[in-house]
């Protein structure tokens, strides 16, 4: 990534697009603290001192333990995080999954991402980083992490190829291509950009 | 000490969750171990000689599959990233990890050490209390470096090769200690050695021990 300049307001909805390797993952992966930047700097001035404290994400790798059953999975981060564990049944049931005794190995990655997702609500981060949260979704399943990801309390940033879906959950949008950010515009407009990006590199 | 706890209970939660894993640990271990019985032959005098010497090498192949395991069911789904986002105490999150590992390492200790006076028709000529304290402090003692090396390989390609070539020249004083105690529990001390051992191996784990924990939190944000 280079020159990327970009503010986000508390409570704000964005939305990055761009096409593949455009820097999207990694400017989650910096954003959440987890990935130092190489050069520029990130500050986090509405959240803790600690920023980590106040941010979640749910990356590729969605965090969880594959062994354990999805309540198990959200019980061992509450004790972890000091929070109440007491409403796992209810974060389950708002993406969409039931409190069984199944290994989360055994799950779909679509059951695996709404997981990740409920463990995001149960921490209700102050900026919450969502990539691709859509991915390997079936219909239904976009409905219900659509549902979630409206009910995050904090500002969210979602990368998604998917536009079609992440744009209706966002206010603004940015296009980033080559590590950079090309086009910055409400988030209808998300659709009318990203085409025009792709004729512009003749692949429509 | 909150953080070491809740990741002792969690990774406890984990093995329990997955114990079929662990009975095919303990089968490797017993599996290397009838395998220097056979490779020995019947030489009856030769096994008891070296039963403490093949109990630990069991023990230390067998804790290259169980520390690699603890560490990538950290990072193959990104549970790892998830904790530092909590943020978690790294000091707490190693000696959580290190214990539970430690405990797992006695538990193949306890179960091999059955076969071992079977195969190698050992008997114990000392107090089974020094072997326990062997076991205890031998354990650790692997451990502790097999923890952290862990954590520095698990999102290497080939962690599985890398651990075992990092961690084995690190642990030879803990090998060569647990081995001359166990020995002298078995075969008699009659020049009372084995205190000295045992103080060999306790020194080790308290340079282990807190050497690991210092370094884990860098390990783990690179």
């Amino acid at each position: 990534m280079a020159r990327v300049d970009l503010e986000v307001a508390a409570h704000e909805r964005l939305l990055i697009i761009g096409p593949n390797g455009c820097g999207k993952t990694t400017l989650l992966n910096v954003l959440s603290t987890l990935l130092r930047p190489s050069a520029g700097s990130v500050s986090y001035p509405g959240l803790a001192k600690n920023p980590r404290k106040d941010i979640g994400l749910m990356g590729h790798d969605i965090g969880i333990y594959e062994d354990l059953s999805a309540a198990d999975n959200l019980r061992v981060f509450a004790r972890m995080s000091d929070i109440d564990p007491a409403p796992i049944r209810a974060l389950l049931a708002t993406v969409g999954l039931e409190a069984g005794d199944q290994a989360v190995a055994k799950y779909s990655a679509g059951m695996r991402r709404r997981l990740a997702l409920a463990a995001l609500l149960q921490a209700q981060p102050a900026l919450a980083l969502l990539d691709e949260p859509f991915a390997q979704m079936d219909p239904g399943g976009i409905a219900g992490v659509s549902k979630a990801i409206k009910a995050l309390p904090g500002a969210v940033i979602i990368a998604s190829h998917q536009v079609q879906h992440a744009a209706p959950l966002a206010t603004r949008a940015i296009l980033m291509d080559c590590g950079q950010i090309r086009w910055t515009g409400r988030a209808d407009q998300a659709e009318a950009a990203w085409r025009a990006l792709h004729h512009e590199r003749g692949e429509l | 000490m909150k953080t070491l706890l809740n990741v002792l209970h969690k990774d406890m939660l984990i093995e329990w969750a997955a114990r079929s894993r662990t009975v095919a640990l303990l089968s490797f271990a017993y599996t290397i171990l009838l395998l220097f019985a056979f490779a020995i032959g019947p030489d009856a005098g030769a096994l008891r000689l070296h039963a403490g010497a093949y109990m630990w090498l069991g023990l230390l192949l067998t804790s290259t599959l169980l520390l690699e395991r603890s560490m990538r069911i950290e990072v193959e789904a990104g549970a790892l990233s998830k904790l530092l986002l909590i943020p978690i105490d790294p000091a707490g999150l190693f000696y959580g990890k290190a214990i539970a590992n430690t405990l797992q390492l006695l538990l193949v200790g306890a179960f091999s050490v059955p076969l071992i006076f079977v195969i190698c028709d050992a008997t114990l000529t000392e107090n089974i209390g020094w072997l326990g304290l062997t076991l205890i402090l031998g354990s650790a003692g692997l451990a502790a470096p097999g923890t952290l090396y862990a954590a520095m390989t698990a999102r290497l390609s080939g962690s599985q090769l890398l651990l075992p070539l990092m961690l084995f020249p690190l642990v030879v004083p803990v090998i060569v200690a647990a081995v001359k105690a166990t020995s002298l529990v078995m075969l008699g001390d009659p020049m009372d050695q084995i205190g000295a051992w045992l103080t060999l191996l306790a020194c080790f784990n308290l340079i282990y021990w807190s050497l690991c924990g210092i370094l884990f939190g860098r390990v783990i944000e690179a």
